[in-house]
């Protein structure tokens, strides 16, 4: 057990000899989901067993969470003392080999599995790309240099200090005002002031408090707080000790997705660590603070991450969520003042103790200070994790860092805040991202999925993607949202299917509005959201869908028909692969395709050698 | 033969019902553990018929009907049989702006059922699921708890389905 700051400090002096890799070679492997998924635990094991074989003493092997870059996993990166770290991008086991015979053991990298080398002939890394040189890390730190499952890298970080000064030279007024000072606001997506939510439950009497972190992260297309519990677990747990001390709670949830294993498994042992060197567990740092933290697995609900269905959810209920007030600050898990806030939120908080407010509120805007982190992804060449100071235009973020539309397409939009969330189209491009700033141009921050789509996608189709996705997981507690969305999809599929008419864009508008005002919770509040952004930005292509029935880009299959041109040489081969039978001709003629048999699979297309068939 | 629960499950002689009630002991007592309760029994049983549902109801004295509320309300909960291998297309939003429909047509070619269905082999059951949070291989598939992305081409979902049937 560890109870005195000079013991902590003890630990910190030798671990940080051993991440700095003072002797010998240190080699981290990228295993986030992302990185795992690409072959990166085929590559760490080569890589061990090699190393073993070699008999290399002084290299340590091992994994580390994500190093943001999607595209070039799985990444392996050696670090040397007072050299440049090398990074080896898209390894496998005979990568690993050159890697380990020539880098390794005689000391000279294997550039070709580098980035490649900048002028002057050195190696790059991947701080030299434009992907991270736009990027502040703050949250994202620690991702991608410590091993999460091992509890002494994240001591050589700092790790556990911020708890250690908090509960020994606080008190817990201190810690929530240094929290207000800071500005910081929740990243789950409202934006609400944490030190302000923090102080309403410190104000409350109780026996009981619980401080709950929210790792529910159910946004399609974010996967921010997976990333930084896979990479940096006990920054999320030494956030909620600080918090728990500063509301005065005992006990800790961690409220998680069960479609995140990998982030489960690593918190798991990192509790166990942190409870094993008495961060966690009784009288912390000898303070007479106690706190202990418990994880709870979700069961695939996403109105979960909404707070009071979230805490429905631990109490062992039915995930459904209730009208506030009371909010959870004063009555909330088992009717106890309860403080729940989201994994990136606490990923700040030991660093805004460290540091101060001040250095805090030197990075972003004045009313949002700080950085957040986005998942981009969709139709972008860069897709990966990035973390930004606040107040960063999108148009940075997609060109600079995103390198623009794959494949040289043109952009469309950018969707952010999931479900709840809109379109941002192309005009806003400009516009700084902060919190106000996306209000006031109608849209809202959200939790930082970021999905880039381009010319191709149609923007009903993604209206109704997440109007499909609303209605499957609206908890079917209030009726605007229960009954409300489902009939806002069956219009938007009526218009997809091209029996749409221009009354069914004004009856859509009017729900829309309806369902807003009148739904218990954020999930239906914020349902509309994409079908009124897209019919807002996206008009015109709405009205081509229900005034022409044409679907501009071809994505919606009832209303395009596919046509043979007089470039067919008759060579027979989409009458062939055609699974409707619906291509008839004889051998060198033009072919013709039955319009009531085709069923528009696009098989044709992609056989045709010759660019005769077209669709419209 | 009916037993003293009233139906044909055979408790007494087996084991996962001692796995099970081994579990319950060792939580009972705290709050909210019928969610983690159900979780168990889902592992242990792969899902949560009713003389299972049952038997918790029993041993930790929450009804039935609430236990089988929960059970129905998350997605994660089967109150059918399922396959072996649980086989989940992604259909968030970044895989489907680059191409998850094209890739659960072919996972639906190649298995010969639907979503939410078993084939009949019992190897495999196929879910639409969240986003896995793996956006950056978009589009993926996963298949019990190991993740295939960048199924661009969607040739290779056969190969990679094929290893499960060996």
């Amino acid at each position: 057990m560890n109870n005195s700051i000079n013991e902590l400090n003890q630990l910190k002096a030798n671990a940080v000899k051993n991440l700095e890799a003072t002797e010998g070679r240190r080699i981290v492997v990228g295993m986030a989901t992302c990185g795992i998924s690409a072959g990166a635990k085929l590559v760490l094991d080569t890589l061990k067993k090699q190393v073993a074989a070699a008999g290399l003493d002084n290299v340590q092997v091992m994994p580390t969470g994500c190093i943001g870059m999607c595209i070039y996993e799985p990444i392996v990166e050696v670090f040397e003392h007072d050299e440049e770290k090398v990074t080896y991008i898209h390894m496998d086991p005979d990568r690993v080999s050159r890697v380990v015979s020539e880098h390794l053991v005689k000391g000279k990298p294997v550039v070709e599995y580098t980035i490649g080398e900048d002028e002057n002939g050195k190696l790059k890394s991947l701080n030299d790309l434009q992907f991270y040189k736009k990027q502040k890390r703050i949250v994202l730190q620690n991702c991608g240099l410590i091993n999460p499952e091992d509890i002494n890298d994240y001591i050589a970080v700092n790790g556990y200090q911020a708890l250690a000064k908090s509960v020994t030279t606080m008190t817990p007024q201190d810690v929530i005002n240094l929290m207000k000072a800071s500005g910081l606001r929740g990243r789950g997506g409202a934006g609400f002031p944490t030190g302000l939510k923090w102080s309403f439950a410190a104000a409350n009497e109780a026996d009981q408090k619980y401080f709950i972190c929210n790792a529910d992260e159910g946004d399609p297309g974010a996967f921010m707080d997976r990333s930084v519990l896979e990479g940096d677990p006990h920054s999320v747990l030494e956030a909620m000790a600080i918090g728990g001390y500063a509301i005065g709670a005992s006990k800790g949830f961690i409220y998680v997705r069960a479609e995140y294993p990998v982030a489960v498994e690593r918190l798991k042992i990192a509790i166990k660590q942190a409870k094993d060197m008495g961060f966690i567990g009784k009288n912390i740092f000898g303070s007479g603070f106690d706190f202990d933290i418990e994880i709870r697995l979700g069961a695939g609900a996403f109105v979960c991450g909404e707070e009071t269905a979230l805490i429905a959810s631990i109490e062992g209920k039915r995930g459904m969520s209730r009208n506030k007030p009371p909010f959870p600050a004063n009555k909330g898990l088992w009717g106890k003042p309860t403080i729940i806030n989201n994994v990136e939120t606490l990923a700040n908080i030991p660093k805004i103790i460290l540091n101060g407010p001040e250095w805090f509120k030197s990075m972003g805007t004045e009313k949002s200070p700080g950085t957040k982190v986005f998942a981009l992804g969709g139709k972008i060449n860069n897709t990966g994790l990035v973390e930004v100071p606040m107040g960063i235009t999108l148009r940075e973020v997609i060109y600079d860092i995103g390198q623009d539309c794959l494949n040289g397409k043109q952009f469309k939009a950018v969707q952010t805040g999931g479900p709840s969330g809109g379109c941002l189209p192309q005009k806003y491009l400009d516009a700084p991202i902060d919190f106000d700033n996306l209000v006031a141009i109608g849209f809202m921050m959200g939790s930082g999925g970021m999905i880039v789509m381009d010319e191709d996608n149609c923007m009903v189709d993604i209206a109704r993607f997440f109007l499909d996705f609303t209605v499957d997981e609206s908890c079917g507690k209030c009726t605007p949202c229960r009954e409300g969305t489902k009939r806002m999809l069956e219009i938007l599929d009526k218009i997809t299917q091209g029996n749409g008419t221009i009354e069914d864009l004004t009856i859509l508008e009017d729900l829309a509005e309806n369902i807003k005002n009148t739904s218990l919770c954020a999930l239906g509040q914020t349902a509309p959201n994409p079908v009124l952004s897209t019919m807002k930005h996206f008009r015109d292509e709405y009205v081509a869908h229900v005034v022409d029935k044409r679907c501009p880009t071809g994505k919606c299959k009832a209303l395009l028909s596919y046509f043979i041109t007089d470039a067919c040489t008759g060579c027979t081969a989409c009458a062939r692969k055609c699974p409707a039978k619906a291509i008839t001709g004889t051998v060198k003629e033009q072919h013709h395709i039955d319009q009531d048999k085709c069923i528009k699979c696009g098989v044709c297309m992609d056989t045709c050698r010759f660019n005769a068939i077209i669709k419209k | 033969m009916q037993n003293d629960c009233g139906c044909n499950c055979d408790r007494a002689n087996d084991e996962r019902y001692a796995e099970l009630k081994a579990y319950i002991d060792s939580v009972k007592g705290s709050e909210g553990i019928t969610m983690t309760v159900l979780q168990e029994a889902q592992r242990i049983f792969g899902y949560l018929p009713l003389e299972v549902q049952k038997f918790i109801s029993e041993n930790i004295g929450v009804p039935i009907a609430e236990l089988y509320g929960i059970a129905t309300f998350y997605s994660q909960f089967a109150i059918k049989p399922r396959g072996k291998h649980h086989v989940g297309v992604c259909l968030g939003t970044a895989c489907y702006v680059r191409g998850a429909q094209k890739v659960m047509d072919k996972v639906v070619e190649e298995l010969g059922v639907g979503v939410g269905e078993t084939t009949q082999d019992g190897l495999f059951t196929l879910d639409a699921t969240r986003c896995l949070g793996c956006c950056g291989l978009a589009p993926v598939i996963m298949i019990d708890d190991t993740v295939y992305g960048k199924l661009d081409d969607v040739s290779v979902i056969s190969a990679i389905l094929n290893k499960y049937r060996e």
